[in-house]
């Protein structure tokens, strides 16, 4: 909302200077935006009168006027269209400054012009404008236009919360500079109108629970060429409202003035009586906008006898509008209920002053005050006979004002701070309210504008707001102390995302909405949920696995020229089942081309299976690493010959792999991709370390060297050898595979290191010669696999 | 015979002068002092001197010894030395190449600037909650009291899924799930993502919050001023940071507030970051309404809490002067790289 700093002064003026009043206003919760003056920087500019003018004689478009400063005449050339004799006009002297130019002599066409004839936007009053300003004609000639137009003015936007409609008006921000500055407001609104007419209208309240009170007025034979006073039209331009005409901007001005908004109707148009009531099925109603509405059912109409006439609270219709030729006007103000405003101009695309106002809340009280203050206004500038005030109010409907309990000592627990009980008084009474004191504190009865105050706490926070939040001091809360739970058998996520970036991997965080293709291209024939109003089909569908825009992400780094790409994410993934939703943190890495960064030591391969392989172990070796098993995987995302699944516990925790080729293809992806993705609940609990004896004799190391089945898994045969129990057996380990040439016959080369050591003695040769005819027996026997010749 | 031994010792002198390597000196050595050598030789043909003259020619002669194994342990560790330097020299590298080492990547600028806050919070006894992303109505709006209808609705750009499921639009809702299952004194704080159905140059469908809760017997609002204030200072290393409150307003907290920080990109001066105001709006916060209370179960009259929350993003792009929220989400390695 913008207003003017002079028309807030008006109404209350403190001692404050304008940037002292503006963060008073700010601290006080009414959040000042920004701040522009009324009008430009200008000098030497007056109320100026064309005498008389003819056509420049060496240019048709241009006309040489005669203009009077109340002084002297002098000439001057204009090109506006609007330029006649006697217009008052701002004229622009010789020797004026004005935003773009500093006015000189200067010959048009070999005609002297002394001065300029200025536009409203040569002032910056209006970002653009049709011909030169007009002035009315009772603008003193000679007069400083500054003066004139009290254009030493600061515009003040402010920002206000929902809560604070109380505040969206003059009146209202006034009574918050009033109650902080405990100084009384200066206005008092409350009109005598001489009520020359006894004609009434009808008026019904067919939804009095949406509209429970209507208060209209009939004012007949008003002047249609009445125009509205530049006064009027220039506190209207600082609030950002366009003058319109006399009876539409005088609504406009008591909206801005109290806070009602109101609407002016062309009398003559309606037919038998006013109805507030909602909309039929398929009810149409053109609005002032020009748009045509077919309205819901649960729509609010303003309508007669006959047809709608505006849509309630949000604008009026155009057919019932206030036209050039209207001589008789019917005034509304009404109160509609806040729950039934909210949201309707928008469900219909609309958001306006009146519907703002509404939703957030009207002062039930305000009406009768406000259609008092239109009509005089009305009267005052366009003339016209007012008839009786037409007051229909459903009392079972209209909003009771709550009476707050305030506990002196729940102030002090819940600001942390002490307040004189006077002072509380004073605060409170500053702000509207009425107070009497009983046991515990205070009852109090707010102001009906301060609809916002319903409790206990909200009547604190408006202490607070008094005292000043700057003032209350900053405090740190006694806590009792404990020592924390620390387990050592958790991982957490951190640590994981450590050993990954210690890896050489970068942290992606991508949206967990993806694109419905790639989300099916990634995780095929899962079902998926869907948003239903979705920012673009590209993010319409929640991720059930966080490869789709690591992908993505991964796409975008290759297009770029990244010759290496890591990158890991961690987040919740989406996945319907029978029983609802799942939403289960998961964890991903993708990882594509060169094996080091390129430099001094870089490696000339490509990253492979066992890559990614090393980079998932390293994270699962933080909790106990023994638990999980790779197995062969059929995920038919994944390369069939380069994938696993990861078991743990008998079930499937996650995967990894290289992406299936013809995968790649579809992605325009053209090089191999490796990935792993898991649950990370899996892989959090650790086993705490256990400490087992060293042995004081030495250890032995013995190698053996297999042919083996090419199909045979080196896993397996490390297995088979540790189920021989043997006390001397420490470990086993592979060190080399080989499948070259010259393994013949689909068979490759296996070699083992065995480690063997006892606790007692130092082992003999006897003692490894026995181990290790019984683990080629076993392995020959379990899998064909035999000692190599050579 | 001392003249002839002294040509002897200039001339063991010049030969160990003239080795250049350890072989030849002690080529030298052995042509001296070997069994076979110079000195030895002589020192065996004592016997054959006359008794009177025998001391005085033996003394000549161990002189002689004596002077020539100093000139060879003087030659010795003379060449060593040279060795030594050459080898040095030899062994001389380009210090400025870079060194071998796994190049490592880094944290997302988010994930660095969650875990700064956590860690903060985390010092005071705060513990880290969790809730889900797609909640329903009851958590994100009806329990914070922002009941169906109600203006500050408007305000939130909610992505539906149903009726009745959401993106949780804000962390508050964990505030709601944490209460729900635990007694006071409650002390959190939940990181998380958040959604609101809007996406331009200043606003992404997706970002981060942190939600901070506290909820004991005698907690004030001046405690919770007391702490922003000093997490403020502590966030941004900068004892001199200026805060400030402000009212304002949100349906799950009153009272409420914003807090505004000085500029930290002029200093409170007044640039284009901060609109030319001098404050930054950092966070918003309040004592937890009492209808939240009601929804959760807990007795308002005996306890008071405090929450607030705070825009990860913002908090980053101000930290580390990004000036595009949008990146955070392109994941371009070279804007992840310059956090790592």
């Amino acid at each position: 909302m913008k207003i003017s700093e002079n028309w807030l002064r008006e109404w209350v003026n403190p001692a404050a200077g304008t940037e002292e009043l503006l963060s008073q206003l700010t601290m006080a919760g009414l959040e000042v935006e920004g701040i522009e003056p009324a009008g430009a920087d200008i000098q030497g500019v007056v109320v100026g009168e064309v005498v008389s003018l003819e056509a420049h004689p060496n240019a048709d478009k241009l006309s040489l006027c005669q203009v009077s400063d109340g002084k002297e005449t002098v000439p001057v050339i204009c090109g506006a269209k609007n330029v006649r004799q006697g217009l008052k006009v701002i004229f622009a002297k010789v020797g004026a400054k004005l935003p773009d130019i500093n006015i000189k002599k200067a010959k048009l066409r070999g005609i002297e012009s002394q001065g300029m004839l200025c536009s409203a936007s040569e002032l910056k009053l209006a970002e653009s404008s049709d011909g030169i300003f007009e002035l009315p004609q009772d603008a003193p000639v000679g007069t400083n236009i500054i003066e004139y137009l009290q254009l030493n003015d600061q515009i003040i936007e402010i920002d206000l919360t929902p809560n604070r409609g109380d505040c969206l008006s003059l009146a209202g921000v006034a009574r918050e500079v009033s109650a902080i500055n405990n100084q009384a407001i200066e206005i008092e609104i409350s009109p005598e109108i001489n009520e020359s007419l006894t004609e009434t209208f009808p008026v019904e309240l067919q939804a009095p629970e949406a509209c429970s009170r209507y208060v209209g007025r009939i004012i007949r034979s008003i002047d249609p060429l009445a125009k509205t006073p530049m006064w009027m039209q220039e506190k209207l331009r600082r609030c950002d409202l366009r003058p319109i005409s006399p009876v539409v901007d005088i609504t406009n001005y008591v909206m801005m003035e109290l806070g009602q908004p109101m609407h002016g109707f062309d009398f003559d148009k309606l037919a038998g009586g006013i109805q507030v009531r909602r909309a039929r099925a398929g009810e149409k109603l053109t609005l002032l906008d020009q748009s045509e509405v077919e309205c819901r059912e649960d729509t609010l109409l303003i309508a007669d006898h006959e047809k709608p006439l505006a849509m309630a609270g949000v604008m009026g219709g155009l057919d019932s509008s206030v036209q050039s030729e209207t001589r008789n006007v019917f005034f509304e103000a009404a109160f509609f209920s806040p729950i039934d405003i909210a949201g309707k101009a928008r469900s219909y695309g609309m958001h306006t002053d009146s519907s703002h106002r509404f939703e957030r809340g009207v002062d039930s009280q305000l009406q009768l005050r406000a259609i008092q203050r239109a009509t005089e206004l009305l009267i005052e500038i366009a003339g016209g006979e007012a008839g009786p005030v037409i007051d229909c109010s459903d009392e079972n409907f209209l909003p009771k004002q709550a009476e707050v309990t305030l506990r002196y000592d729940r102030i002090k627990r819940l600001l942390g701070i002490n307040v004189e009980r006077q002072d509380v008084v004073q605060m409170l009474q500053g702000l509207g309210m009425q107070i009497a004191e009983n046991e515990a504190g205070w009852l109090v009865k707010p102001p009906s504008y301060r609809f916002d105050i319903n409790i206990e706490a909200d009547l604190i926070e408006e202490v607070g707001r008094m005292v000043g939040y700057n003032n209350i001091p900053g405090t740190r809360e006694a806590a009792h102390i404990r020592v924390d739970s620390f387990s050592e058998t958790k991982i957490n996520l951190n640590q994981i995302r450590d050993v990954l970036v210690e890896q050489g991997f970068h942290e992606a965080i991508t949206y967990s909405f993806v694109s419905p293709e790639l989300q099916a291209i990634l995780d095929p024939g899962q079902e998926t949920l869907p948003l239903s109003n979705p920012i673009s089909s590209d993010m319409s569908v929640m991720r059930t696995r966080l490869l789709p825009g690591l992908i993505q992400a991964l796409q975008h780094n290759v297009n770029r020229q990244q010759s290496r790409v890591r990158l890991f994410e961690s987040g919740l993934c989406f996945i319907p089942d029978d029983t609802g939703l799942i939403q289960r943190p998961h964890i991903a890495a993708v990882i594509t081309g060169n094996l080091t960064e390129e430099g001094l030591y870089s490696n000339p391969g490509s990253v492979d299976f066992f890559d990614i392989k090393g980079n998932l172990e390293s994270i699962l070796r933080l909790s106990s690493e023994d638990n999980y098993r790779f197995v062969r995987s059929e995920n038919p995302v994944l390369h069939p010959g380069q994938s696993a699944d990861i078991v743990f516990d008998g079930e499937i925790i996650g995967f990894l792999g290289a992406l299936h080729p013809s995968l790649t293809n579809k992605l325009n992806l053209n090089q191999a991709v490796f990935v792993f993705e898991i649950d990370l609940k899996s892989i959090l609990s650790a086993s705490l370390a256990k400490f087992s004896e060293l042995s004081r004799y030495p250890s032995i190391r013995r190698d053996i060297s297999l042919s083996v089945d090419a199909d045979i898994n080196v896993q397996t045969l490390i297995d088979c050898i540790y189920s021989i129990e043997s006390e001397i057996l420490q470990e086993v380990f592979v060190f080399d595979v080989y499948t070259g040439k010259e393994v013949r016959n689909n068979r490759k080369s296996v070699a083992l290191g065995l480690i063997l050591q006892d606790f007692s003695r130092t082992l003999v040769d006897e003692d490894v010669e026995k181990l290790v005819i019984k683990v080629l027996a076993q392995l020959k026997n379990q899998y064909n696999a035999v000692l190599r010749e050579n | 015979m001392s003249q002839e031994l002294d040509s002897l010792l200039q001339q063991a002198s010049q030969s160990i002068a003239d080795c250049a390597d350890l072989a030849a000196l002690d080529a030298v050595r052995v042509n001296y002092l070997g069994k076979k050598g110079e000195i030895t030789t002589r020192l065996k043909g004592l016997g054959q001197v006359s008794a009177e003259e025998r001391p005085a020619a033996g003394q000549a002669i161990n002189q002689i010894k004596v002077a020539i194994q100093g000139l060879l342990e003087t030659r010795k560790s003379a060449i060593s030395d040279l060795l030594i330097a050459e080898k040095l020299s030899q062994d001389t590298v380009d210090i400025t190449l870079p060194g071998r080492r796994v190049c490592a990547g880094g944290l997302h600028p988010v994930t660095l600037t969650m875990n700064r806050i956590q860690k903060m919070f985390g010092k005071l006894g705060f513990d880290v909650a969790e809730g889900p992303e797609v909640e329903d109505d009851f958590h994100n709006f009806e329990a914070l009291n922002i009941p169906a209808h109600h203006p500050a609705r408007a305000m939130h750009d909610t992505f539906y899924f149903d009726a009745h499921h959401l993106l949780r639009t804000h962390t508050s809702p964990v505030q709601i799930r944490v209460l729900e299952k635990q007694e006071p004194p409650v002390r959190i704080i939940a990181p998380g993502r958040v959604y609101r159905c809007d996406s331009d140059l200043t606003h992404t469908p997706m970002f981060h919050q942190v939600e901070g809760l506290l909820v004991d017997e005698n907690v004030s609002f001046s405690d919770l001023k007391g702490t922003l204030e000093d997490f403020l200072k502590q966030f941004f290393e900068d004892e001199n940071l200026k805060t400030r409150f402000r009212p304002s307003y949100f349906p799950f907290t009153e009272p409420s507030m914003e807090a505004d920080i000085s500029c930290v990109m002029c200093a409170g001066s007044g640039c284009r970051v901060c609109s030319h105001t001098g404050w930054l709006e950092i966070l918003g916060c309040g004592m937890v309404h009492p209808e939240v209370f009601r929804h959760a179960g807990i007795d308002n009259e005996k306890y008071t809490a405090y929450a607030f929350g705070l825009g990860v993003e913002r908090m980053a792009m101000l930290r580390y002067g990004v000036n595009d929220l949008r990146l955070f989400f392109e994941n371009d390695l070279r804007f992840l790289k310059q956090f790592a």
